[in-house]
């Protein structure tokens, strides 16, 4: 394997070819925001919190390959200022009622706004109508909280590889939809996965909820990014 | 010098944010002892009588009076801290903002079934304040210098804040009492 040397905000990193920025960064200890990455899935780069900065150019950190002598830059306070911006954005085109949300302390929207210290969006807020969707036996779609990062499109198929989310209206307001015939065939272990790879509340298993008292969730205590830079030994 | 003054409110709110406020258990002696309390539902006093120092205002706008006190509380305190989720982005009050406002007065005024016939009325006095065509955080009628966010925020978070700005020192909030919830 090709060992590949850049540097990520000045510190000296080794990666391996193929790898993107953010596994890259990852490997040596460095985290990059990502939300609508998800580990394992093919990245998409559609919600652009993992911007970062090489040469002058912007670029999704989840989608780029890193390569010989990459400069990045990733904590640069412009950089991280728009990142807190995109989440701010995800906060007010939607209707995020955390204390009323069976994600919250699990939420990765929230972990990163958490992260970013957001108290408050610079933008109004835009209090949109959206349909909620409870016809399937174990799964409620929640569309309020929905960020369109198509993590559920991508990851969560029947048997014969039939998608079981699909997004509907992709030139106008995009939606996430479920297959009515292929989500109420979604066994209780689908459904746990599908509410997992959901980084917000959007999908959400029925007749369970709150289990983990506050305190106890994923990032009540450490934000998230903290294993990625806590993580192995270098 | 004399103490810090510090006045309160609830606008749209359930008033849980002013019971986490008195959740700070027996720091409340010391409470009394750093600060003065103005204008607030806690000493009932209804006009402000001094300038103040750190407003703190609960629940978000939902009506011509929560704009009016708002906007009295901006004109008065040096500092405004809106405490919670109501007053940071209309919290639960704010769930009838997807719903046409008629529709809504319709559901409690006309068609709930505890209405009896003879009472199907749309309140409309004047004496009664003006309902807005949704609820707004307060950060969007005046500006707001200082966020606490939680559903309600915890005592600690409140008692960080409040001795922080009370002693001038920044707001850092630690990471594990910032929820949303």
């Amino acid at each position: 394997m090709t060992e590949i040397r850049f540097t990520i905000d000045g510190r000296e990193g080794r990666a391996t070819a193929g790898q993107t920025i953010v596994e890259a960064a990852k490997a040596n200890g460095v985290y990059i925001p990502v939300l609508c990455h998800y580990e394992g899935l093919k990245p998409v780069g559609s919600c652009r919190v993992c911007t970062v900065r090489v040469g002058g150019k912007y670029m999704a950190a989840c989608t780029q390959p890193i390569a010989e002598g990459m400069a990045v830059e990733n904590t640069a306070p412009d950089l991280e200022d728009m990142r807190r911006a995109l989440i701010e954005m995800l906060f007010v085109e939607g209707n995020h009622m955390c204390p009323t949300c069976e994600k919250s302390g699990n939420c990765e929207l929230q972990a990163l706004a958490y992260r970013y210290r957001i108290m408050a969006p610079r933008f109004p807020y835009l209090f949109p109508v959206r349909e909620l969707d409870a016809s399937s036996p174990k799964i409620m779609l929640e569309r309020n909280r929905c960020i369109q990062c198509l993590r559920c499109v991508r990851a969560i198929r029947a048997k014969d590889g039939r998608g079981v989310f699909a997004a509907r209206d992709r030139t106008g307001r995009v939606t996430i939809d479920a297959d009515r015939n292929l989500a109420a065939r979604l066994t209780d272990e689908e459904a746990r996965r599908a509410m997992d790879v959901c980084p917000v509340g959007a999908i959400l298993r029925k007749e369970v909820g709150f289990a983990v008292p506050i305190g106890r969730r994923k990032f009540d205590r450490k934000p998230i990014g903290s294993d990625v830079e806590e993580g192995p030994a270098r | 010098m004399s103490k810090p003054v510090i006045a309160t409110a609830s606008l749209a709110g359930c008033f849980g944010c002013h019971m986490s406020l008195l959740d700070i258990d027996d720091r409340i002696l010391q409470l009394v002892e750093l600060v003065a309390l103005d204008k607030s539902p806690v000493d009932d006093i209804k006009r402000f009588t001094r300038p103040v120092d750190i407003g703190l205002i609960e629940g978000g706008c939902c009506n011509s009076e929560n704009v009016h006190v708002l906007r009295s509380f901006r004109e008065n305190c040096r500092t405004l801290v809106s405490v919670g989720e109501c007053a940071t982005m209309g919290g639960l009050p704010a769930l009838r903002n997807g719903i046409p406002l008629k529709e809504c007065l319709d559901e409690a005024y006309m068609n709930s079934p505890t209405v009896a016939p003879e009472d199907r009325l749309i309140p409309n006095d004047e004496e009664l304040p003006i309902i807005l065509d949704k609820v707004y955080p307060c950060h969007e009628i005046v500006k707001i210098d200082a966020f606490l966010p939680g559903c309600p925020p915890s005592a600690d978070l409140i008692w960080e804040a409040v001795t922080a700005l009370i002693q001038g020192r920044p707001l850092d909030l630690p990471y594990n009492l910032v929820k949303y919830d």
